[in-house]
């Protein structure tokens, strides 16, 4: 639990940041809540040589009403994004996911932006965003970018961001109808087992999938069968397809893939109903 | 004797505040990562990420050219320090095979963690990354992971001087038991395992040496609950005069047995600091504990009892196996043995017979872990009560009520052929059935049945009996325990009326210096505050058996408590002097001695306690001081019991399972401090929940552990427990004049039958009689398919990478 040794530097902005890891490129690494990255250095299984702390630029931590859209700060910390009046009246499902993130002591710490950049397919809000279809603002020295959620999440904490990138912004729409995030752990702490998120908007229904295979995931047959008509309980049975789930000790592949098709069900049910 | 006894109690049974925890919850007390010396050195241990290897070559040269690297050493190495190999100090069959255990494996590495070398250097973290740069070349071998497939025909031998991986069985028999199951209208039987645990205290091993001071003498700093235990053995590891072993333990950090043992880092760092000169030290990685210190349980059991068709027990029989792990540590053989007598639980019979085979396989060694032995026991005892009350179609209360020992006040003997102490199992199930509102619950679980409600209800029953005090030494002896059970104390009385007590027993987090002050207090008639309480430094407590097994009171505050009579004696021929009357006209209440009938001529035991130290005008012959040392070696054990009521609920289509009401009601005699006795029951059920529900040490086919972090090992929060309810009786133990019996262990031997019974009982209209523990989501998930005629893959064979989330991290071979 003793990290290999490294480098530390600390960004003053967000110009600065970029800086530094155009100096120091593929041998750095990000540092923003810390709560992923450490843990893997202190295993020993991720050894930057150089750590960029970004955790300080406070310019990065907000949550705006912009127009459609609400816009995130990447620092923003699971905390503040759950107790965000603006996301509880607009997007609700993203201030309640970030309420089931970990403990207090994570929430606090660790961020939205860090929570998308690691690519962790055991992760809750990745799914939201895949769910609402967000957009994800990343800027390099080079100028800046919006990616759409569906284009980033690429395999097992690989993403569509670029070593030099910064993701600045997350983007999600105002919810014109209910939503769901159910997500099933043992522990209070626990990442999700399995975790379904299902949110109606502009008339249709999405289903994203947490922790049902390398990548957060939208349940497409279920999104297909919702749309030519099926009630909840049917579209739920669809959950599975096409799903690679891990086994590990907390639950086999084939318990992960029941667990799917009822929490699927029950957030379809509950979306329905709000 | 017993002068004391009936002195009015100021202090005792009442609500003292815990002396220690202000420095405790401030962060002021010493544990041992606060302890730090000039020159200090760290030590890394390299540990073998394979269960079973020979290891070809160590080669230290990377690793001892690093910056900051002062030695790096191989088994083959420091070979030469070791006199003798860890020790076992239970062997409890003549024939039992013990195994040499080096500190630091020379041949072959048996689990993973098994530690193959050693690297010193200025800092933590070069020590942290010169174990990384120790090149050790292995032959991986087959592995034996199951202890079933371990005692196989030509199953891989974990020890290639033995005839097999069956260490030792051992036997009782008490009555015809073939008659008895013969000639019996019912028969149960069932098998259960009883999963593998890692112990997790919140502080983590360390190890501080600080080597040849200047009378050649070593002391060592340890993270333990046995500083005694360590000196005397250690000495013997080491080679070294026991005179000059000082061994002290700084504050601990929680233990629950995982600190009651002998373990290579303790060897290793005397050993090391003995070669360099320098104070050395070492603190575990919380990985680093997952795989090297010792866990829990892990023991199959067969258990079968033979009653009437009314459901009367008549005889109990005990199959188990025990898996030891890949070596013998301090007390491994001998964990089963102290559940042994206890398979008839709160009942009696005619015939006992138990059985146990020790069993090695290439996992970590176990070892004592909160309850030992006797969780076992009562897990078996009191899931097999709900499987005959089952079979019967009878309430799991009334075949309990039908089979209860009837109370007594006497020490009686029991099937198994032990003499509990006393008892009284209605009276605290009366009271809990009532806490708990038994008919509304299960009113409200009828009703849930008849709407097929997807959460359904279960109720679960415990109604348990353990075996504490920790023990006769001559019982000690004819179990073939290497040492004695008694303890000691010292009551020294200073000229100024306060009070110094030194106390044989080592607290970890327990309390045992606010008990012994309140002892005290009411006894000499001194002032709590007054009270100064020592303890964990072989130096300043030469005598001592430590703490574990729930001991310290039962067998430490009693010899106490007789230090204290033995003070009180001599202050009565000092008083009587002084007062010049004999001392049958004496009379002594709560630290005072007054003349009969004379109230105002008096002398407390604070004045006397001055005129010892002046010694101007002392009876003839008396010397001078007042000074007292006790040993105490109990007659019996004490047996708590009590019954814990759980009620869950079960998510039918996911497997999920909470605790939702709960219910202790413990008797563990006389209480000293309600508030520690609470503390130790809340502690124990969340300890036994775990146990039941959640936590599992899960190895893969190659004997990687797969549950090897916080993440992956699901030690439950206070999130996931309901808020318990308890309560208490109070049978006063006959063995000893406190009437006190011991609670350390009480939570974790009953709670997880509770939990157990109540998840079966809710699923038992599905038709699932059975499972086993932890009863997580997915194994319920898994029963309830099952008893559906859905087939289920079957689990364990299927768990292989691990997911992500942090779970993700968990190194197979843990090397981290
Ligand atoms: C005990 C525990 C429990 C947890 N439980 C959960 C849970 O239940 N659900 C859940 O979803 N998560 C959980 N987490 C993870 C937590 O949410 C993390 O905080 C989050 O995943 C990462 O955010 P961070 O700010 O800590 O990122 P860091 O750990 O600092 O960084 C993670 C990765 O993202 C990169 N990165 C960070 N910020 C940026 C940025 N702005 N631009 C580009 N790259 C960036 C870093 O370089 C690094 O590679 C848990 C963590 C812990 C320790």
């Amino acid at each position: 639990m003793i990290p290999a040794s490294f480098e530390y530097e600390r960004a003053d902005s967000s110009d600065h940041a970029l800086e530094l890891l155009d100096r120091h490129g593929e041998e750095a690494k990000l540092l923003a809540g810390g709560h992923s990255l450490l843990p893997m250095m202190r295993l020993r299984l991720a050894t930057p040589a150089v750590l960029i702390d970004v955790g300080r630029l406070t310019d990065l931590s907000y949550v705006r009403d912009d127009g459609d859209a609400i816009a995130i700060g990447a620092l923003t910390c699971h905390e503040d994004i759950k107790d965000s009046d603006v996301l509880k009246q607009h997007c609700g499902i993203v201030a309640h996911t970030a309420g089931e993130v970990g403990d207090p002591q994570v929430r606090h710490l660790g961020t939205i932006g860090g929570s998308i950049a690691h690519g962790d397919p055991a992760s809750d809000l990745p799914t939201v965003m895949l769910a609402l279809d967000a957009q994800f603002v990343v800027r390099s020295s080079g100028g800046g970018r919006t990616l759409a959620a569906s284009n980033f999440f690429s395999g097992l904490f690989e993403t569509a961001l670029e070593p030099t990138n910064l993701l600045t912004e997350v983007r999600v729409p105002k919810l014109s109808g209910g939503w769901s995030y159910q997500k099933f752990h043992h522990r209070a702490q626990d990442w999700a087992i399995v975790g379904v998120a299902a949110v109606q908007h502009n008339g249709g229904a999405a289903v994203a999938l947490t922790n049902m295979s390398d990548v957060p995931m939208r349940a497409a047959g279920v999104e297909q069968a919702l749309a030519s008509g099926s009630d909840a309980a049917t579209a739920a049975t669809e959950a599975a397809q096409n799903t690679s789930p891990p086994s590990d000790p907390f639950g086999s592949a084939e318990y992960r893939r029941d667990l799917a098709k009822v929490l699927t069900r029950r957030a379809l049910q509950e979306a329905m109903s709000s | 004797m017993a002068q004391v006894a009936d002195t009015a109690q100021k202090y005792m049974g009442g609500g003292v505040l815990r002396k220690e925890d202000p420095e405790l919850l401030t962060g002021r007390a010493r544990y041992i990562d606060d302890i730090s010396m000039p020159g200090m050195l760290w030590v890394g241990i390299v540990r073998s990420p394979f269960a079973h290897a020979t290891i070809n070559t160590v080669d230290t040269s990377r690793a001892a050219n690093l910056p900051g690297v002062r030695a790096a050493y191989s088994g083959a190495d420091l070979a030469s320090e070791w006199a003798d190999g860890l020790p076992c100090a239970w062997p409890v069959t003549e024939d039992i095979k013990i195994p040499k255990h080096w500190p630091v494996a020379q041949d072959k590495a048996r689990f993973a963690g098994d530690p193959v070398a050693v690297v010193v250097a200025e800092t933590r973290a070069q020590a942290a990354d010169a174990t990384e740069a120790v090149d050790v070349d292995y032959d991986p071998l087959d592995v034996v992971i199951d202890m079933e497939a371990a005692l196989g025909d030509g199953a891989t031998k974990v020890h290639d001087e033995f005839d097999s991986n069956s260490c030792y069985v051992w036997n009782l028999e008490v009555g015809d038991v073939d008659d008895v199951f013969n000639n019996a209208a019912v028969v149960v039987k069932e098998r259960y395992y009883h999963p593998r645990l890692i112990p997790n205290a919140i502080e983590p091993r360390g190890v501080v040496c600080q080597p040849n001071l200047p009378q050649g003498e070593f002391i060592l700093y340890s993270a333990t609950q046995v500083p005694h235990i360590l000196k005397t053995t250690l000495a013997l590891t080491l080679g070294m005069p026991e005179q000059k072993l000082r061994v002290i333990a700084p504050e601990v950090g929680g233990g629950f047995g995982s600190k009651l043992n002998v373990y290579a880092e303790e060897a290793i760092c005397v050993a090391v600091g003995r070669r360099l000169g320098m104070p050395v030290k070492w603190i575990e990685e919380r990985s680093e504990g997952y795989l090297a210190t010792i866990h829990g349980r892990d023991v199959i059991q067969e258990m079968e009892v033979a009653a009437d068709s009314d459901g009367k027990l008549a005889g109990v029989r005990a199959n188990l196996k025990a898996d030891m792990g890949a070596y013998l540590q301090l007390v491994t053989p001998g964990i089963p043995i102290l559940g042994a007598f206890l398979y008839h639980g709160v009942y009696d019979c005619q015939a006992y017979s138990f059985t146990c085979t020790g069993v090695f396989t290439n996992k970590t060694p176990t070892d004592a872990y909160r309850g030992a032995g006797r969780p076992e026991a009562t897990y078996a005892v009191e899931r097999i009560m709900d499987s005959l009350a089952r079979k019967l179609e009878k309430d799991p209360i009334e075949i309990r009520r039908l089979n209860f020992i009837e109370p007594f006040n006497e020490a009686r003997e029991v099937a198994s052929g032990l003499s509990f102490d006393s008892g009284n199992y209605e009276a605290s199930l009366d009271k809990a059935l009532e806490a708990f509102g038994y008919d509304e619950m299960r009113a409200e679980q009828q009703r849930r049945r008849d709407s097929g409600d997807t959460k359904q209800l279960g109720i679960g029953i415990s109604t348990y009996i353990e075996m504490c005090g920790l023990a006769p030494s001559q019982v000690l002896g004819s179990l073939r325990y290497a040492a004695g059970g008694w303890d000691a104390a010292t009551i020294r009385c200073h000229p100024t009326g306060k009070v110094t007590v030194v106390t044989g027993t080592s607290p970890h987090g327990q309390g045992h210096v606010t008990s012994w002050s309140q002892i005290v207090a009411d006894e000499l008639g001194v002032a709590f505050e007054d009270v100064e309480v020592l303890h964990g430094d072989t130096a300043i407590s030469p005598l001592g058996m430590d703490t574990y097994g729930s001991r310290s009171l039962s067998v430490g505050g009693i010899a106490l408590h007789y230090a204290a009579d033995k003070i009180i004696t001599k202050a009565k021929t000092i008083a009587a002097h002084e007062l010049e009357v004999s001392e049958e006209d004496l009379e002594y209440d709560g630290g005072i001695f007054s003349v009969k009938g004379a109230p105002d001529k008096s002398k407390t035991v604070a004045e006397i306690a001055f005129s010892a130290w002046t010694a101007h005008n002392l009876p003839e012959g008396t010397e001078p001081g007042l000074e007292a040392t006790y040993v105490f070696d109990p007659p019996n054990f004490t047996f708590p019991s009590g019954a814990h009521l759980c009620a869950v609920e079960v998510d039918t289509e996911t497997g999920m399972t909470r605790v939702e009401k709960y219910v202790a009601v413990d008797d563990c005699g006389n209480v000293i401090n309600p508030a520690i006795v609470e503390g130790q029951v809340h502690g124990g059920i969340a300890q036994g929940i775990a146990e039941a529900m959640y936590e599992e040490a899960v190895y893969d086919d190659n004997g990687v552990l797969m549950t090897s972090s916080m993440a992956s090992y699901r030690v439950p929060s206070a999130a996931e427990l309901p808020s318990f309810q308890t309560d208490r009786t109070e049978t006063p133990s006959t063995t000893n004049p406190l009437g006190v019996k011991g609670i350390g262990e009480a939570g974790t031997i009953a709670a997880p039958p509770a939990v157990v019974n109540a998840t079966l009982d809710a699923l038992a209209p599905m038709g699932v009689y059975h499972m086993d523990m932890p009863v997580s989501p997915e194994r319920v998930w898994a029963a309830i398919r099952n008893a559906r005629g859905q087939e289920v893959e079957s689990r364990g064979k299927d768990t292989t990478a691990a997911g992500s989330g942090l779970g993700s991290a968990d190194t197979p071979g843990g090397d981290a």
